[in-house]
């Protein structure tokens, strides 16, 4: 029976990260990878470049053989988990192959949510997940006219765009009054959705599907106004949910994600969740949540690895930021934080320009989110005044006027 | 052994707000700069945002296109125009404001530090940037043989047991050492129980007579024909500028083929912190003790590098390990020069236990008595003169070095403008030595040195130390 003292399910983020803090603190401890992915590592990131065509699929590779080989951790592509049985400490897998491990992560990530509505099953449709459903939808792209998607969040305008830029015609439907619903506040997604419908993109929000048939070779969605949108092909990106299938039976607590405390620690012992796989604790709100981004994947794995390794002197985990960087059209619309927050308790200031727009969201003189359009920002340290909770006192307008120079110098002063 | 890098360092003080960075950053990159100075805290007062080329990259593992990595050889962060994607993720990584998009282009735009010749730092004419190589020092001298057991008894944070274990690898073993009473064979260089703590022949002579023994170790070896050995002492200032000082003297004078490091501690730190000639005015030391009468040395330390210069020794310098490379190249000249005369070099080096320094503190408080020129790096040779290493212009006031030790902390506003003052004198008159013009220094200022026999009248005699070109 293969074994290992440490056993990564999960090859992205998350995983890599947690790999690299463990060989910090344990050079040799037996170590292997397994992940579902037949390639080698790649992040579900740069598929909307893949599927453009701007990135290569054999370019994409986070991690190559050699990598492996250095850091002593078996990686073994192709296998994908199907039961855990934590007293036993056994992963077993689809074929039947059984590994043991001392210490577990789980860092499985997220597969995207496919909703409920009539008829959708039998018609098909495309996601965007894996390096597979990129090269799938680059193939699809380049024989159809008309593409429906599904979802106006980062992976349903990502490949909005790519389609559109590939001559498509293209529809997006959203539940939602707004794009990127969640990160960014109503006037940066105004700019958004401008320029969307300035390539000729036909946004439908705030509408919901609540058909689809098949038609011709491709397929139909009516949406709540009666109307029926066609195309040669559909995208699905209304959402993605942990997977966490594989858990089940297993007494590892669940909710919407892997419940892990402030070391990444789940219900059971010696097992850790990091990821999109993972629900933490939020930086803002207290409570856990999945965030579903890289850089909180990156900060989950990286705690989980060194506790994993044993670190006795970590701090525990002040939870997870969103962060948001998204690029439409080549322009900028970068977040962090509760960019979008209003109401009590919130001090807003809205900077309107013809060329770029800024939303500074402050609470007791301290930066709590921000979002600009058209004028990229320090994202990273934005988020050190916002988890540091950096009090502004009288630099307060200072900063509104350039939050970079002033954010610039509070680092620089921080860190001599 | 793993390999350490070089990097480009910051000294905010120093640095003026001109720009001359930013330019030449632009110009060479052809896009915006990679280096940005910000207005800082006060007024005259500035900040930089710059690639720390991290050890542990955020920027690298929040990449989801593997187009950063840390490369191995140089340490540098490497950017592929190719694999990049421009998604701006890497800018939610970095704490430093390094890595930003280009107003115009919008790619991304990070230091590379110019393969090794950063611009900026060639442009910068405060100072305020500098090249560090003490990575390459690290690297080259890691490999050398360390001349010492390992374990000496230096206390926690010892800046002499640094400056030995540096010099010997460089000097190497075929030498023949003489450690005088001191900390350096106190720690346990001379050895235990009938075997030496070093690789090399090593002696523990009279605190009187260190270099009278090593010019006729040198006599004797030049008879032999052995003309490749190195005769060197690592010696405290007590057994240099104090009890040893008329052998020393007497070598220089003479000529004697020898490598004289004087360790600098400013005292007897061995003993129990006693005052020696090196200790400066003000300093609290067990001899020179702070009560209600006595608030420390009242006499000025002597200057014995510049002792040495008026000797004619084949070489003198100055040196200071927070500036290694320096130090190094000092160290080579030295080493050459001891072939052909008295080759001296003074190391200072703050002593954690006798000056309350922190033992984290050693190297800054090495740096903040460089930059205050409490501590000015020069070096001379009959042929060439006297020419500053570092330029002394430009310093952080004396008080903000004294702030930092210790030994300075009952020092009232008097006796900190006399050092201040002392400190101005000694510039200036190195500065004439180095052929550039100087401007006399105001005189000294209140609480002047005075002679620590008591005279018995109420205040002893003042002392005017004046300055006259
Ligand atoms: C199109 C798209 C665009 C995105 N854009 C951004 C963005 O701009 N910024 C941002 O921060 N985030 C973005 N994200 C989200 C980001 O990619 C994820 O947050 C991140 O990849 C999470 O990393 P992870 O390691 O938790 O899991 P994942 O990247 O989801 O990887 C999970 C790993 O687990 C493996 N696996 C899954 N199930 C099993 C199993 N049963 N057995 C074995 N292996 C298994 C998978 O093969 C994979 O290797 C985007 C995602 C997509 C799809």
């Amino acid at each position: 029976m293969p074994e290992a003292k440490y056993l990564l399910v999960g090859s992205s983020h998350a995983g890599l990260e947690a790999l690299r803090a463990i060989r910090r603190l344990d050079a040799d401890g037996s170590m292997a990878m397994l992940t579902k992915d037949s390639q080698l590592p790649y992040s579900p990131t740069v598929l909307p470049y893949v599927m453009s065509g701007r990135s290569k699929p054999d370019a994409v590779i986070l991690r190559d053989r050699a990598f492996f080989d250095e850091t002593g951790c078996v990686y073994a592509p192709g296998q994908a988990a199907q039961s855990l049985d934590t007293k036993a400490r056994l992963v077993t897998l689809a074929d039947g192959v059984q590994w043991r491990y001392e210490r577990l992560l789980i860092a499985t990530g997220a597969a995207p949510a496919i909703p409920p509505i009539p008829g959708l099953q039998s018609v098909p449709f495309h996601v965007l997940r894996t390096l597979d459903d990129a090269v799938n939808l680059r193939t699809r792209m380049g024989l159809a006219r008309r593409a429906v998607v599904l979802g106006a969040g980062l992976v349903g305008l990502h490949a909005a765009e790519t389609l559109a830029e590939a001559g498509l015609a293209v529809s997006v439907i959203e539940m939602k009054n707004q794009v990127l619903p969640g990160y960014i506040d109503a006037k940066a997604s105004e700019r958004i959705e401008a320029a969307f419908a300035s390539h000729g993109i036909k946004l439908l929000l705030g509408r919901t599907a609540t058909q689809v048939a098949a038609l011709d070779g491709g397929v139909s969605v009516t949406t709540d106004d009666g109307r029926a949108i066609e195309g040669d092909m559909l995208l699905v990106a209304t959402g993605v949910k942990s997977c966490t299938e594989w858990l089940a039976g297993s007494g590892v607590e669940i909710d919407r994600g892997v419940l892990v405390d402030d070391r990444m620690r789940t219900s059971a012992a010696d097992v850790w969740a990091a990821g999109d796989v993972a629900q933490g604790l939020d930086f803002a709100s207290g409570e856990r949540q999945v965030l579903g981004i890289i850089p909180t994947a990156v900060e989950q794995g990286r705690i989980a690895g060194f506790d994993m390794a044993g670190d006795a002197k970590q701090k525990p985990w002040a939870g997870g930021l969103p962060v948001n960087t998204y690029r439409f059209f080549g322009r900028p619309a970068v977040s962090v934080g509760q960019a979008a927050a209003e109401g009590d308790g919130f001090e807003v200031v809205e900077q309107e320009q013809p060329r770029k727009y800024r939303r500074i969201v402050l609470a007791d003189n301290r930066l709590v989110g921000i979002i600009t359009v058209d004028d990229p920002f320090d994202a990273g340290i934005m988020g050190e005044l916002i988890r540091r909770r950096v009090d502004l006192g009288a630099m307060k307008d200072a900063f509104l006027a350039d939050p970079t120079q002033v954010g610039r110098r509070l680092m620089s002063e921080m860190w001599r | 052994m793993s390999i350490a890098f070089d990097t480009i360092a910051f000294r905010a003080p120093k640095c003026d707000g001109c720009g001359e960075c930013m330019k030449a950053c632009s110009a060479v990159k052809q896009g915006a700069s990679r280096i940005s100075i910000v207005p800082g805290a006060s007024a005259g007062a500035f900040e930089m945002a710059l690639c720390r080329q991290c050890g542990d990259p955020k920027c690298v593992m929040v990449c989801p296109a593997g187009a950063l990595t840390k490369n191995g050889a140089s340490g540098v962060i490497d950017w592929s125009a190719d694999k990049c994607v421009d998604c701006l993720l890497c800018t939610s990584g970095c704490a430093y404001g390094a890595i930003s998009a280009d107003p115009v282009g919008g790619r991304v735009i990070k230091c590379d530090q110019c393969g090794g010749d950063p611009a900026c730092v060639s442009a910068c004419p405060s100072g305020a940037l500098e090249w560090g190589g003490a990575g390459s020092i690290y690297n080259r001298f890691g490999e050398m043989e360390d001349m010492f057991v390992p374990g000496l008894a230096g206390c926690q944070g010892c800046n002499s047991e640094l400056i030995m274990r540096h010099v010997m690898r460089r000097v190497g073993r075929n030498s023949v050492l003489a450690t005088p009473p001191g900390c350096i064979p106190g720690m346990g260089s001379v050895g235990y129980n009938g075997k030496t703590g070093t690789k090399v022949p090593v002696f523990h002579p009279l605190l009187t007579n260190t270099a009278s023994m090593l010019a006729g170790i040198r006599r004797y070896y030049d008879k032999v024909g052995r003309k490749d050995i190195v005769v060197m002492a690592l010696a405290g200032d007590g057994g240099t500028v104090d009890c040893g000082f008329h052998a020393v003297s007497g070598a220089a004078e003479r000529g004697e083929k020898i490598l004289y490091v004087c360790v600098d501690n400013e005292g007897y730190m061995n003993t129990g912190m006693q005052r020696s000639g090196a200790t400066p005015y003000g300093s609290w030391t067990s001899t020179t003790p702070v009560g209600d009468k006595l608030k420390g040395k009242t006499q000025d330390a002597k200057n014995m590098p510049m002792i040495m210069v008026a000797h004619r020794a084949a070489y003198v310098a100055t040196a200071s390990t927070a500036y290694m490379e320096e130090l190094y190249d000092k160290l080579d000249r030295a080493i050459e020069a001891s072939f052909k005369g008295f080759s001296y070099l003074h190391i200072y080096s703050p002593c954690p236990t006798g000056w309350r320094v922190a033992s984290n503190k050693v190297i800054e408080a090495c740096r903040m008595s460089v930059e205050s020129n409490f501590v000015t790096l020069w070096e001379y040779t009959p042929e060439a003169g006297l020419r500053f290493t570092r330029s002394p212009d430009r310093p952080i006031p004396v008080v903000d070095y004294a702030r930092t030790i210790g030994k300075y902390r009952h020092l009232d506003a008097d006796q900190l403008a006399h050092i201040q003052a002392k400190v101005d004198e000694q510039v200036a008159l190195l500065k004439r030595l180095a052929g550039e013009v100087a401007t006399a220094p105001a005189a000294l200022a209140a609480a002047p040195a005075r002679t620590s026999t008591p005279d018995g009248a109420a205040t002893p005699p003042l002392r005017h130390e004046t300055f006259r070109p």
